[in-house]
């Protein structure tokens, strides 16, 4: 379903803060596969989401999204294919629009908006019934401004936004890194849900290596702008956080060597 | 004096409508366009040489309004295409226009519409015309109450305020619209769901410099002239309707919000023609408004921090401080 090819990307190329952000990176996706990815600050895993969302070009590499090379495609048109839920909780909703309007909005992606109504009644309908389940009362208060709303509700209303019109790639940059515990395990909760009830091929970034490994298909660890550490299946199941721990640091100091 | 209050009303409604137009940028795409300026000068302008070469004022109204979505697409132009920052690209394009404007005014700097008919006065003639003469019955005496230059203004453009306003409301409500208004509060967002940022800013812009020029036009057919100065300040008085509008009036909803600035710039008006009244200088006003408008802006802090200092006072005298 995903498949990046040798991506590379340098910023600030040729000067003293040139940073090497990816090196050389290949990964693929299957279809309704789960992929989380850790790594430690700057190892790449938000610039890799981003490469493949669009918001940066890479240098080097290719990026195929259901066999369709999507490299040189704007990100506004990638979209049609993308759903994205981002850490700040701010970022993923419109905070002047009412509840309905920015599902709305997300309900049009990769489709042509005109001059027909910006909220219909059936859609209307179809929020009501798809805010019901998350049990934050959202069913209720659709013409509500989402600046109204917390964190932890925005972050919701984003998901569900993410996964209107079933996206071919899910993308989850720490999206519960800025809540509390409780509305953190909440919204993943949510997330869960989503991606199995709509077979979403799910590419996650987590600080958080719990969830890493209670969650997810396969688990790939980034260090440096590359994959350092790749584990599914049953070796997977096996790990512990002791073992990731130990993995960063042998890791670690054979980058410093 | 009721010659004071109509004229400001008259003035008023005329600036209802640059002020929408100075809403939509400001308000609905988070972005401070100066191209204003240029644009109603632009309108005014297109109106007067079209008006004085014969050509019918409802028709000039259109021309002044396609004129001002010109403005706008060329500011869209300098910032989505060639990445000029939104302050700098409406400058670059407001002291451009000042040469196109003398340009479309064929090279003067002010044109009268003496001697030409405008909508106002066509409208005017009409009255005058159906009124019965020296018949005292109501509608007589109504329509002789109409038949000022100032009445007609009022009644033309009011109607034209609510067309502007119902056409705002309409448009902001529908799929694009709501793709304007994601662009204006969130790019991130807007863009993470598939909307072209450019075009959405592109078309609000238009949309918005279009009704700038739609009020150059009736501002050019109320005073009877246009002239290459008029546009100074502009950005101002509609930032000081925008602001004294919502403050005084509340801003709920689009339509709410676009009430409010419209009475805002009304009000302004007739502030500015009480002050005059009292014997302020004209060439003061400039520095009224400023003042103005800086006060209004303080407004909404100063009555956060008012709050504030009640409920501290409030819970010290609660504690028996």
């Amino acid at each position: 379903m995903l498949v990046c090819k040798s991506l590379s990307k340098t910023f600030y190329p040729g000067t003293a803060n040139e940073r090497r952000a990816l090196s050389n990176v290949s990964l693929n996706l299957r279809r309704g596969e789960f992929v989380v990815i850790i790594g430690g600050n700057g190892s790449g895993k938000s610039t890799l989401l981003n490469v493949v969302s669009g918001a940066i070009r890479s240098d080097e590499g290719r990026v195929y999204i259901d066999k369709q090379d999507v490299t040189f495609t704007s990100e506004y048109k990638r979209a049609a294919y993308i759903g994205r839920v981002f850490q700040d909780p701010m970022l993923g909703t419109a905070a002047s629009m009412t509840i309905e309007e920015n599902l709305a909005l997300a309900n049009r992606r990769g489709k042509r908006r005109g001059l027909g109504s910006g909220v219909t009644r059936a859609e209307r309908a179809l929020f009501k019934e798809m805010l019901a389940p998350l049990e934050l009362g959202l069913e209720n208060r659709l013409t509500a401004r989402v600046g109204l709303l917390s964190g932890g509700q925005r972050q919701a209303l984003t998901l569900l936004m993410a996964s209107l019109r079933d996206p071919k790639i899910l993308l989850l940059d720490e999206h519960t890194a800025a809540l509390d515990p409780k509305t953190a395990a909440k919204v993943l909760e949510i997330s869960l849900q989503l991606v199995q009830e709509h077979n979403l091929t799910t590419l996650m970034v987590t600080h958080n290596m719990g969830d890493a490994l209670k969650f997810g298909d396969r688990l790939i660890m980034m260090q440096e702008g590359r994959i350092v550490f790749e584990a599914s299946g049953k070796e997977k199941q096996e790990l512990t956080v002791t073992d990731l721990v130990n993995r960063f640091v042998s890791v670690g100091s054979e980058v410093l060597c | 004096m009721t010659d004071v209050i109509t004229g400001a009303v008259a003035l008023g409604l005329v600036w209802a409508i640059v002020s929408i137009g100075v809403w939509i940028t400001y308000r609905i795409l988070d972005f401070p366009d100066l191209t204003v300026e240029g644009t109603i000068v632009t309108g005014a302008a297109t109106t007067a040489i079209m008006i004085t070469h014969g050509v019918s004022p409802l028709l000039c109204l259109l021309a002044s309004f396609a004129a001002g979505a010109l403005c706008g697409l060329i500011t869209a132009f300098l910032h989505t295409r060639l990445k000029i920052p939104a302050l700098l690209a409406g400058i670059l394009t407001n002291i451009g226009l000042y040469s196109i404007n003398i340009r479309i005014m064929a090279g003067t700097s002010n044109i009268s519409l003496l001697g030409s008919r405008s909508l106002i006065d066509t409208f005017m003639s009409f009255i005058t015309r159906v009124a019965p003469g020296g018949s005292h019955s109501l509608l007589a005496r109504f329509l002789t109450f109409l038949a000022t230059r100032n009445m007609t203004t009022i009644l033309i453009v009011g109607i034209g305020v609510i067309c502007v306003i119902a056409l705002s409301t309409w448009f902001l409500r529908t799929s694009y619209g709501c793709s304007i208004r994601a662009t204006g509060s969130n790019p991130d967002m807007a863009r993470a769901q598939g909307i072209n940022i450019n075009m959405s800013k592109t078309v609000g812009l238009m949309l918005s410099n279009a009704f700038v020029g739609l009020g150059g036009s009736l501002l050019c057919q109320y005073q009877g002239y246009s002239d290459v100065q008029m546009g100074i300040g502009c950005i101002v008085i509609g930032l000081a309707s925008l602001i004294i509008g919502e403050v005084l009036f509340g801003k709920s909803s689009t339509l709410h919000s676009l009430i409010s600035v419209s009475l805002g710039a009304i009000l302004y008006r007739i502030i500015i023609a009480l002050v005059i009244q009292a014997g302020m200088q004209p060439t003061d006003l400039k520095l009224f408004t400023a003042i103005t408008v800086a006060l209004a802006l303080f407004l909404p802090t100063a009555i956060i921090q008012v709050k504030h200092l009640r409920g501290r006072l409030r819970r010290r005298h609660d504690a028996g401080l």
